[in-house]
């Protein structure tokens, strides 16, 4: 049975309606899409801004209502947006760590929350929980009784990650969890992250824009362009051998040392505009081997090689 | 452009019905008997059974308001019992000379507002600022209708510059340089806190635009520093000076009542006073729709400036 | 709580307009039991008596009642009425605001259609209607008050609401399990409850104002009761005869208003937290420079800065941000200085040409020379000829670095005209061509957009016109790509490095990525913590880093390709540069340091190009 599974799931956020005019289609932020994340495993979520990452991450949280579509979360079907069902299953760590601590609130209010309301533990129960997840991503006690503004964002993300395992979900979902900080303080969390994962069996759905990163913490990555899947693939896999143009686009795109600077595109390199979406392959506008085809009609997800799948009508070769 | 002004004023509808919806509600709090309250005590329960029959009061809440609502459609604010006609000509007459006065204020407001602001931005911490924030919080802190009593005291009685109080001269006068005379009291001392709350604000939008990065930018190219005040920065700051301007309008407006008492000036908020105090609810409620309705409209001229200025509001 | 009466009272204005209303409360609290004459009791005998009169110390009035009696029961009325109203109106008004705020969608249309409904009456018309309904009475005036002031509060409140029930940790509440009434009362209201006092503490005085004005047209307290107002209008037909009964009470709202507007002033500083670091202050046209130690001679290079020392000065807390920075450029070529957030790499660079905010910014040594000339303490006009000219600059964020409400044509001809006297037709055509050169499609039409109609790769196209206007002998880009994606920020390199070969541009290149400096630099000056610990051709940096900051921040950073991995963490966290250790900033973190790491200064040293600040180094250089 898979930790997390999300068939035909989208979210259409609607229109207001013009003063004059028939009402028009909303903004399809996520298209119906497709997949399942096994149990421990990590799947990376990766896509330029706009892709509809931050939006599907909200889904699965239950924080926004899908349009379309079911969530199932070790068996048990959840798509009614009510985030204290979720909590107990899924956990979200945010973006920006400063902004998710209340700043009047001490640490050990913040933590406690989900103890208190999920679990109804007694004071007792919640002390030594704390002190458990507290050790576990390798803040002191005494940190507790602090405020959030007296700590640093890799500090803070630390809190933040704690609060998420303190409801002892099966799943954490990580929006852009290191974006916002430094370099040299991204790998003591994306460390952090990979040591708690192996620890308590945890399953992540993280999420980024950074190829990178992501490559180097995921078991498979999912690749989103204008809220589709264009690719799935094993993460040691998909930016070496890309089959959809886009990702290839991607990794070329990626600074890496040692690697001549080349624009790896030089055509129109726009988003489609999401209210107006082109009728065919959303990536056609930009892709050196569309053809009519691409344009008219919109190609779904197809496997192409063992554990490969990429949405396109002229997959490149290996 | 012409979409939009067309847009505003189809949005401006239901703002309107909703006034009247909420004079109407107002004045429906009346305890006992409307007709009574209108007529006042002293009528006679002849004319209160004939004003109930007129104004329809012996029915349904509801289906009075869609009579008064229709009425008013059709130019009819029912007639003043205190002045013995109707209430829509006691109105406009009223309202033209409010007009003058609050007109002629809230151009003041604006232009030494915001010149003052900018000045006192420009020189943050200097003498100049200084002396304006000083200004800026007596003329907030003092009551319209104290300073416009002081003002009399210094100006007409003491130094004899300016006549008292009322529009025109008694005897003589009439025409513009006589009515200027008698403007300029009134009109400065109307429009002495909204002054000192758009220069408050000024500044403060002001300050707030010159830390932007769009600033930084307009000095890293080189613009010389008076342009990059009098223009990237006071034009970025009008964005959020505009709405305000809107906003002191309403103020400017309110304030008109006191001074208009306390020059003598015929305006219409002292004839809300006066219908007040002898209960002549139609002047009332006919005065308030009307001066409301107005003040809508004065703020949808305000909004397509706005959207003149700002091209990021969706035309 | 100690720390805000600190603050308040650091404002002079607030402590005075704090003792003033202080004494005014006492007075009207100790009203009932000092021994005053009954402020009813009419005496037509003594009517006007000035003030100063035996037995009357402020004098009589038209009915002969002693004013200091009636002046100190009107003001004990007036405060209680406009205090009462202030805090009915904050209740309800917040009440109702942050409902909106928080819900938002139907029940924040539906509430905010209703306010917008009273905001469209000029308050005092809604006031008017409300006493014409009710009747005269100092109660219906205070009903009247508080109900137009409820829209305001509601209005103000939601807007606060709006932008924190956007907040993540309202998300993160309602993933710990808290139903609705829990995430208001315990999430949002202490986040709201400062605006709210601060609104509170702005129109208290409003709306004594307000009632006093009701009562001053005889629509509030009504005779023989009296508060300030209707003293001030009974008073007022004798105003031209008897004009201390109008100027004793008149000057006592007076005093009530103004001590409250300062005491609200103080109260808003202390409690807005971007007054409390300073921020509100207008950055002036240029850096302040206080130098201090002798100007380094002049170099021969392009563009040469010399021992650049830039610091913040916030209260009494020195942030060094700069700590002695020297670099230099030549034509054609791109140096690359790369940091992490807090490193000084932006303050060096925006040092050159004086952009640092000041206050805070103050450059407190060295030199800047562009051709040799020194531009650190060059008058402003000097500098500003300078700026755009000789020495561009392209920023982070191109959404908040362009000017909104100017069509971008407008910028780039305004970047021309500042130092070129052309028509602005010309300018407008040469503005095409510069846009055409950063290769934006359809120039012509592009050249009329705004800024927030264009996407980030485009706008940030637009800041690389701007720059190339006046075909500038130096461009320096401080993060130009971090804010873009990473198929526009490839895009974006690969036009700079073009613009740079085609055009001999000499680029200083301010970024955080490996790769970028990688691709892009020919030279690359690694800083932390304010000082540059390396630098060298970026080759040799990249392939042996000789300082261990360099090396385990290369190490750290995972790379495309690579595979997955357990990365090298460096632990600990970079220093807080108004707390700087002596010696190399990095020992604590550094697991080759030894005791002499931290005890003196330790020199950039090594054979040119190549240099490391550091006693251990990895490697020879």
């Amino acid at each position: 049975m898979p930790a997390l599974k999300v068939e035909n799931l989208a979210k259409t956020f609607p229109l207001k309606k013009p003063l004059f005019g028939a009402a028009r289609d909303g903004v399809r932020a996520v298209r119906p899409m497709s997949f399942e994340v096994a149990e421990g495993e990590t799947l990376g979520v990766v896509g330029e801004s706009g892709c509809g990452k931050s939006t599907l991450a909200r889904m699965l949280v239950g924080l926004l209502e899908p349009s379309e579509g079911h969530i199932e979360i070790a068996g048990k079907a959840l798509d009614n947006a009510d985030p204290a069902a979720f909590g107990k299953l899924i956990q979200y760590v945010f973006q920006d760590p400063n902004s998710s601590l209340n700043p009047r609130k001490s640490i050990r209010q913040i933590i406690e929350a989900p103890l208190k309301r999920l679990y109804r533990m007694n004071r007792a129960e919640r002390a030594a929980r704390i002190s458990e997840v507290f050790a576990s991503v390798n803040l002191r006690d005494e940190f507790l009784d602090r405020y959030p503004h007296e700590f640093s964002g890799g500090q803070a993300q630390r809190i933040g990650i704690a609060r998420a395992l303190a409801a002892n979900p099966r799943i954490i979902v990580l929006d852009e969890p290191v974006s916002a900080l430094d370099v040299s303080v991204q790998a003591q969390v994306l460390n952090l992250l990979a040591d708690l994962r192996a620890q308590f069996g945890l399953t992540y759905l993280f999420i980024t824009h950074d190829l990178a990163v992501v490559e180097a913490v995921s078991d498979r990555i999912v690749v989103l362009y204008f809220g589709a899947v264009v690719e799935l693939g094993r993460a040691e896999r998909i930016f070496a051998a890309p089959r959809h143009p886009y990702t290839s686009l991607l990794a070329q795109s990626a600074p890496v040392v040692g690697r001549a600077l080349t624009a790896p595109e030089q055509k129109d390199s726009e988003l489609p505009d999401p209210l107006n979406p082109p009728p065919g392959c959303a990536f056609a506008g930009r892709c050196p081997r569309a053809t009519d085809l691409c344009r008219a009609t919109d190609p779904p997800l197809e496997q192409m090689g063992e554990d490969q799948f990429a949405a396109c009508h002229h997959p490149l070769e290996d | 452009m012409g979409s939009y002004i067309l847009k505003r004023l189809v949005s401006a509808i239901p703002v309107l019905l909703g006034i009247t919806v909420i004079v109407f509600g107002i004045m429906s709090l009346i305890p006992g008997d409307p007709a009574t309250a209108i007529l006042g005590a002293y009528a006679t329960p002849d004319n209160v059974e004939k004003l109930n029959r007129d104004l329809g009061l012996d029915k349904p809440a509801m289906q009075r308001y869609f009579i008064w609502l229709g009425n008013m459609i059709q130019g009819d604010f029912g007639r003043s019992y205190s002045l013995n006609r109707p209430v829509l000509d006691e109105v406009l007459e009223r309202f033209n000379a409010t007009l003058i006065l609050a007109g002629t204020s809230f151009v003041l407001c604006a232009v030494l507002g915001i010149l003052a602001g900018v000045v006192s931005a420009a020189r943050q911490y200097g003498w100049a600022d200084k002396l304006i924030t000083f200004t800026v919080l007596i003329g907030i802190s003092v009551p319209a209708f104290f300073l416009g009593m002081m003002m009399i005291l210094l100006f007409a009685v003491n130094l004899r510059w300016l006549p008292v109080s009322g529009m025109y001269a008694i005897y003589g006068g009439g025409d513009l340089p006589d009515l200027l005379n008698h403007l300029i009291m009134p009109a400065l001392a109307l429009s002495a806190v909204a002054t000192g709350v758009v220069a408050r604000l000024s500044r403060s939008a002001m300050l707030e635009v010159l830390r932007q990065d769009y600033i930084r930018t307009a000095r890293a190219k080189g613009v010389p520093e008076r342009r990059v005040i009098m223009g990237h920065a006071l034009r970025a700051a009008m964005v959020s000076i505009i709405p305000v301007l809107g906003i002191q309008a309403g103020f400017v407006l309110s304030g008109a009542v006191y001074i208009e008492i306390v020059f003598q000036w015929p305006g219409v908020g002292r004839m809300l006073v006066d219908a007040i105090l002898k209960r002549d609810l139609l002047l009332v409620q006919g005065g308030v729709v009307f001066v409301a309705a107005c003040y809508v409209m004065f703020n949808i001229a305000v909004d397509v400036a706005q959207s003149l200025l700002d091209p990021r509001i969706k035309t | 709580m100690t720390q805000f009466l600190k603050l308040l009272f650091r404002n002079r204005l607030a402590g005075f307009g704090a003792v003033v209303l202080s004494v005014i409360l006492l007075l009207v609290l100790l009203t009932p039991i000092l021994p005053l004459q009954n402020p009813d009791t009419t005496a037509t005998a003594d009517r006007f008596l000035k003030p100063f009169t035996p037995g009357h110390p402020l004098g009589t009035d038209h009915l002969g009642r002693d004013l200091l009696s009636r002046l100190l029961w009107g003001t004990r009325l007036s405060l209680a009425v406009g205090i009462s109203a202030a805090l009915i109106a904050a209740t309800i008004g917040s009440a109702i605001g942050i409902v909106a705020g928080y819900f938002g969608g139907r029940t924040d249309n539906v509430i905010m259609r209703g306010v917008d409904m009273l905001m469209a009456f000029p308050y005092i018309l809604l006031a008017l209607a409300i006493v014409a309904a009710l009747g005269p009475g100092l109660m219906n005036a205070l009903i009247a008050v508080a109900a137009v002031n409820v829209p305001f509060f509601a209005r103000n409140i939601r807007g606060v609401t709006v932008s924190l029930a956007g907040r993540e940790f309202i998300d993160a509440a309602r993933l710990a399990g808290m139903g609705h009434a829990r995430i208001i009362l315990t999430e949002l209201l202490p986040n709201v409850l400062p605006v709210i006092v601060i609104a509170m503490s702005t129109t208290v005085g409003w709306m004594i104002l307000e009632t006093a004005g009701l009562s001053f047209l005889g629509l509030g307290s009504q005779p023989p009761q009296a508060d300030l107002g209707s003293m001030l209008g009974e008073a007022r037909s004798a105003l031209i005869t008897h004009p201390h009964t109008s100027v004793v009470p008149g000057l006592m709202i007076f005093l009530i208003v103004m001590s409250i507007n300062l005491l609200g002033d103080g109260v808003r500083d202390a409690l807005d937290p971007r007054l409390r670091s300073g921020a509100l202050s207008r950055p002036r046209a240029t850096t302040l420079v206080e130098r201090q130690g002798e100007i380094p001679p002049a170099s021969d290079d392009l563009l040469a800065i010399q021992d650049l020392h830039t610091q913040f000065h916030v209260g009494k807390r020195i942030y060094r941000a700069v700590g002695g920075v020297s670099l230099a450029v030549k034509p054609g070529e791109c140096l690359g200085v790369i940091g992490e957030s807090g490193s000084g790499k932006s303050v060096t660079a925006l040092s050159v040409m004086g952009l640092v905010a000041s206050p805070p910014g103050v450059i407190t040594g060295g030199a800047v020379r562009f051709q040799g000339e020194d531009l650190v303490g060059a008058p402003y006009e000097t500098l500003r000829q300078k700026r755009g000219d000789r020495v561009a600059y392209i920023f982070q964020d191109p959404l908040s670095t362009l000017h909104p409400l100017y069509r971008v044509g407008e910028q780039l001809a305004e970047a021309i005209q500042s130092h070129h006297k052309i028509s602005s037709k010309d300018a407008r055509t040469r503005a095409i061509a510069l846009l055409k050169d950063v290769r934006i499609p359809n120039a012509e039409s592009r050249i009329d957009n705004y800024p927030h109609e264009m996407s980030g790769g485009m706008r940030q196209r637009v800041g690389i016109a701007m720059a190339l206007a006046n075909e500038p002998d130096v461009i320096i880009a401080d993060e130009p790509t971090t804010a873009l994606d990473v198929t526009v920020q490839a895009q974006i390199l690969s036009l700079l490095d073009d613009l740079r070969r085609d055009r001999g541009l000499a680029i200083v290149f301010i970024t955080h990525d490996f790769g970028v400096v990688a691709q892009l630099c020919d030279r690359v000056a690694v800083m932390y913590a304010g000082r540059i610990v390396e630098e060298g051709p970026t080759g040799a940096v990249l392939d042996a880093p000789a300082h261990p900051y360099t090396k385990r921040l290369i190490a750290c950073v995972p790379e495309l390709g690579g595979g997955r991995r357990e990365l090298a963490a460096i632990p600990g966290l970079p220093p807080v540069v108004d707390d700087l250790p002596p010696g190399c900033a990095f020992a604590p973190r550094c697991d080759k340091a030894r005791d002499d790491c931290r005890a003196g200064d330790i020199p950039l040293d090594g054979t040119a190009p190549r240099a490391v600040r550091c006693l251990y180094a990895e490697e020879a250089v």
